[in-house]
């Protein structure tokens, strides 16, 4: 009992129940107040489970030390496993490691990609055939929009796990630079996914994860959960970037210059770059569509309300939303994917045995990535009736980010050519990635030039591309770094034949589910819809669609198992098993508290594999000056 | 270097035989329009650029994974190879240049695609929760849900919502456009080949958009001609395409009088989008001889479908679902939308089908 009164996040639970009950009954006694019926689902859920969420994170205890702070006390942070109490404890509260919240992050990433994983399967199996055979239309509807957040949502953390856990070590810092903002940064997600989750239950929504209006603003009340769901996640998304912006910039040991920071963490400089600024778009028309269900405004309704004719207000409009929305959105796939195509640029190296072929310039490729995102949000709207001439300088822009997305392509192959080349698992998930971003890559152009997008846009191609760009962008370069950084994090080995098995399922799986969705979309296959014509001969390729997605959730499972288990049985990792020349494999298997007992000092390239006799890490001799003691006191 | 020839080979051959396949396999629907011509010149021409590209990459993938592999007892290193900057160039300036002139042809294209023409027939499209209406401006027709047009003319389609956004697709015209409320966008179409093809709402618009679906019918311009013909005078009540009558009763309408405007109600309040009255099975259960009828609910209870029963399925849309059809699709909000007359009529015209 003494232990789970220890854990965070029961006491964040707990709070979160009480928050959303007194939330709801506030509201209901502030409506009573003004003269009207005390209950209204729509007011009093939606406050309720907002004032709910806010209470998560005061009961997890995420506020603590700045509220301590502001009652001008002191907060030394505590490093190392709890001392009253399990070591597994940590992981469930609120701890301040940058390896604990990393593991936090990578955890949940995975088990909400299983949840959105889950539903996928369900909706497959309701399209596997013609005709609805057990799901009603508007769970159908709701099925396919949490899919899509929840996967979005999923990715974010992954991305979270992957960066906060690793950057610090990669640059020889101690920590990052805000230990308590990173901590929030991972619990803002938590209330975040709770509510969407809360909003597939409490009457869905059947608007897709794009939400837009005025289907939205009619939409059941699940809309406004998955509107704050993602304000949350957002608000993570945000938090972490600071984070990662001013620990790259400030905190890198001495003698790395930034051309001789690991590759990965170039990429998570421009992924946060674009999180940092990008972000607020999303909350913002989410916000205003929320607002104008709550308040009745009108900001993106065609039809004048009463009110706003007695206010004067001119028409809303849709088309609005949809520009504020893709300005975050499309961006947004960029920090999907900017930092799984660092992964493949950091592990290719070490399984070719050859420098990273123009490190510089794919190091630039991720920032002009980074910032050509910014300029294409329109092509997701060629077919919504913005000005017509519009489309053409917005075609432009998007066939331009193939230029630095093709450098990054050609330097792989031109690292991999002549190398010295061996297949650990690690390895051919980096080859899936390659593979399955191409096809993602390269189905692009087809959605950027506007004629061919007026046929493709909505249908199942579209579907095909980015399922591809994720898989290849993200969660093949994922599943890669879980199985290298394994013997690091955890100090034992996976089993290799079970990683080898997972990736020989799961890759052929996924080729036959992209290129069956690009078919079937071309022949007629609209997106988002629960049932299709017979009529349009796509019967085969939606069954094989939908066994494809099963065979990749059954080789998932394969590597749980494999991770989960071999954490107990696998064998003891040695320090540096992939010989990289990285600065986190220069220390011990699993990484101890203090990452590096030695300040480390940069004396190399980060990629002169094949150079003899030059050194990248040397640790600097015990008790020499020059990097500060980190475990002073710090103010974040 | 003989490396470089043998992969250069195996690229060519590769593409070659990439490019094949993707012209062998049935990825597009028929042609029917003069846009479609233009769409697909430029997608099998993108398919070509990215049977070459994939080739490239992949095969010296392919290529360094066989012969470049480490050998078992292979310890050293590869060759410290660090770039090259001349190549850097080049494959950032052929790539750029590619895309360019990629660009230039998508803007041809669309100029192509969307050029007015003085002789357009204009139609104005109006979209809903879940079923199209097509009104001819020139003929004073209102269709729904056929679209009637001529082979060989361009069609400037005038698309509205009245409540979400929408979408208006006939994949075998290829291109689309969305309906958007407190607007009007503007899409053009030249149907040449004759038949009869789908229009599949391609915006997610709620519960139905699945099924929100209607008929375009390309005709002979001398059966266009007889089809509007037909519709301009006044027709009797069993036809789906009706007139709007010249004004509406305002004392109760005699029977035929009522079923006539039931018709017209039927039309404009997107009905036929989901109830055929032909007896096919659309989305909601067919009208054609409902009327009287015994009908078995999804709680295997059974009901006479009379007036009463009618008059609940309108506006009380949950109260009693048919078996074998999904709940919580059609909208609820005809109670507030339709006046006690219209309902009335509708019923009347329920009737008059199972006459």
């Amino acid at each position: 009992m003494k232990i789970i009164g220890s854990i965070g996040l029961v006491w964040g639970i707990i709070a979160q129940i009480i928050g959303t009950a007194l939330g709801m009954v506030l509201v209901m006694l502030v409506r009573l107040l003004q003269g009207k019926p005390a209950w209204n689902a729509e007011p009093v859920i939606v406050i309720g489970a907002l004032i709910g969420a806010i209470a998560f994170l005061v009961g997890v205890g995420v506020f603590r030390d700045w509220f301590k702070w502001g009652r001008g006390e002191e907060t030394p942070i505590h490093h190392g496993p709890p001392e009253d109490r399990p070591a597994w404890t940590r992981y469930f509260s609120v701890d301040y490691s940058h390896k604990v919240i990393g593991i936090q992050y990578t955890v949940t990433g995975i088990l909400l990609m299983l949840f959105a994983g889950t539903l996928a399967m369900i909706f497959r199996l309701e399209l596997a055939q013609p005709g609805l055979q057990f799901l009603e239309p508007t769970t159908f509807n709701t099925f396919i929009s949490a899919h899509g957040i929840i996967m979005i949502g999923s990715i974010l953390l992954g991305i979270g796990g992957l960066a906060n856990y690793l950057v610090p070590l990669m640059i020889g810092a101690p920590d990052m630079a805000f230990p308590r903002l990173n901590a929030l940064g991972y619990w803002l997600a938590v209330p975040g996914a709770l509510l969407l989750m809360g909003g597939i239950v409490v009457g869905g929504w059947n608007t897709g994860w794009t939400g837009y209006p005025p289907l939205s603003a009619q939409a059941p009340i699940g809309v406004q959960l998955f509107f704050m769901g993602v304000y949350f996640i957002g608000l993570s998304s945000i938090v972490g970037s600071i984070n990662l912006i001013t620990t790259i910039l400030r905190m890198r040991a001495p003698g790395m210059t930034p051309f001789r920071m690991p590759i990965f963490v170039w990429s998570m400089l421009a992924t946060s770059i674009i999180q940092l600024t990008a972000t607020q778009l999303i909350g913002l028309s989410f916000l205003m569509v929320l607002i104008q269900r709550l308040l009745d405004m009108g900001f993106f309704d065609p039809d004048l309300t009463q009110r706003a004719i007695i206010l004067g207000s001119p028409p809303g409009r849709p088309i609005l939303f949809q520009h504020l929305f893709w300005f975050y959105s499309h961006p947004a796939v960029y920090i999907f994917v900017l930092p799984g195509l660092g992964i493949i640029s950091e592990l290719l190296p070490v399984f070719v045995r050859k420098p990273l072929f123009g490190y510089k310039w794919v190091a630039m490729s991720s920032m002009a990535i980074a910032l050509l995102g910014f300029l294409v949000w329109g092509h997701h709207m060629f077919a919504a009736g913005i000005e017509p001439f519009l489309r053409v300088p917005l075609m432009f822009s998007t066939l331009l980010v193939a230029v630095p997305t093709g450098v990054k392509f050609f330097s792989w192959t031109a690292t991999m050519w002549q190398g010295k080349i061996s297949f650990q698992t690690p390895m051919l998930f980096v080859l899936g990635a390659i593979s399955v971003f191409l096809i993602g890559g390269l189905t692009g152009p087809p959605l950027a030039t506007v004629p061919t997008d007026l046929f493709l846009h909505d249908t199942y191609f579209v579907v095909g591309h980015f399922h591809a760009t994720m898989f290849g962008g993200f969660v093949f370069p994922f599943f890669a770094a879980l199985y290298y950084w394994y013997p690091k994090v955890i100090g034992r080995t996976y089993n290799e034949k079970l990683g080898k098995l997972h990736f020989w399922l799961m890759t052929p799986a996924f080729w036959v589910q992209t290129l069956g969705q690009m078919l079937i979309g071309t022949r007629g296959m609209r997106r988002r819809i629960a049932d299709y014509d017979p009529a349009l001969g796509i019967d085969t390729g939606q069954m094989l669609v939908t066994i494809a997605g099963f065979v990749i959730a059954v080789s998932v499972l394969v590597m749980l198992y494999n991770l989960i288990a071999s954490a107990r049985r696998g064998e003891v990792a040695e320090a540096n098993p992939w010989r990289s020349r990285s600065p986190e494999w220069q220390i011990p298997s699993p990484v101890p508290e203090q990452s590096y007992a030695q300040p480390i000092v940069i004396t190399g390239e980060p990629y002169d594999y094949g150079l003899p006799d030059s050194v990248y890490v040397r640790m600097s001799p015990a008790g020499a000056s020059g990097a500060p003691d980190s475990f002073t006191t710090q103010r974040s | 270097m003989k490396h470089l020839i043998i992969v250069a080979i195996l690229v060519v051959i590769s593409t070659i035989l990439v490019s094949l396949g993707l012209e062998v396999l049935p990825i597009l629907p028929p042609q029917a329009g003069e846009e479609a011509a233009t769409v697909d010149w430029l997608f099998t021409l993108q398919l070509r650029v990215i049977a070459f590209l994939f080739s490239l990459i992949v095969v010296f993938t392919l290529y360094s994974v066989v012969v470049f592999r480490r050998r078992e007892d292979e310890t050293e290193d590869g060759p410290h190879i660090e770039g090259n900057t001349k190549l850097e160039i080049a494959w950032t300036i052929i790539p750029l240049i590619t895309v360019l002139f990629f660009g230039v042809l998508g803007a041809r294209g669309l100029s192509e695609i969307t050029s007015p023409s003085p002789d357009e027939l204009v139609v104005e499209v109006t979209a809903q929760q879940f079923a199209w209406r097509f009104d001819y401006p020139d003929y004073g027709i209102t269709s729904s849900p056929e679209l009637h047009l001529p082979r060989g003319r361009q069609v400037l389609l005038k698309l509205n919502s009245i409540d979400v956004i929408h979408d208006f697709w006939v994949p075998e015209l290829r291109v689309k456009q969305d309906a958007v409320p407190g607007m009007t966008t503007e899409l053009r179409i030249t149907p040449t080949e004759l038949g009869e093809y789908k229009i599949r709402c391609a915006e997610l618009c709620g519960t139905a958009h699945y099924s929100m679906l209607a008929t375009l019918k390309v005709e002979e311009p001398a059966d266009f001609e007889a089809w509007v013909a037909a519709n301009t005078a006044p027709s009797d009540d069993s036809t789906q395409e009706t007139a709007p009558p010249e004004s509406p009763a305002d004392t109760a309408p005699s029977e035929e009088a009522g079923a006539e405007l039931g018709a017209e109600v039927a039309q404009t309040q997107g009905c036929l989008g989901c109830h055929s009255v032909d007896g096919s099975q659309l989305v909601g259960p067919t009208w054609l001889g409902l009327y009287d009828s015994q009908v078995t609910l999804d709680d295997d209870t059974t009901v006479i479908a009379d007036e009463a029963y009618l008059r609940r399925a309108i506006v009380e849309t949950d109260a009693e679902v048919v078996k074998g059809f999904p709940a919580s699709v059609m909208p609820d909000i005809y109670g507030d939308t339709l006046s006690e007359e219209q309902i009335d009529a509708l019923v009347e015209y329920i009737k008059v089908l199972a006459e």
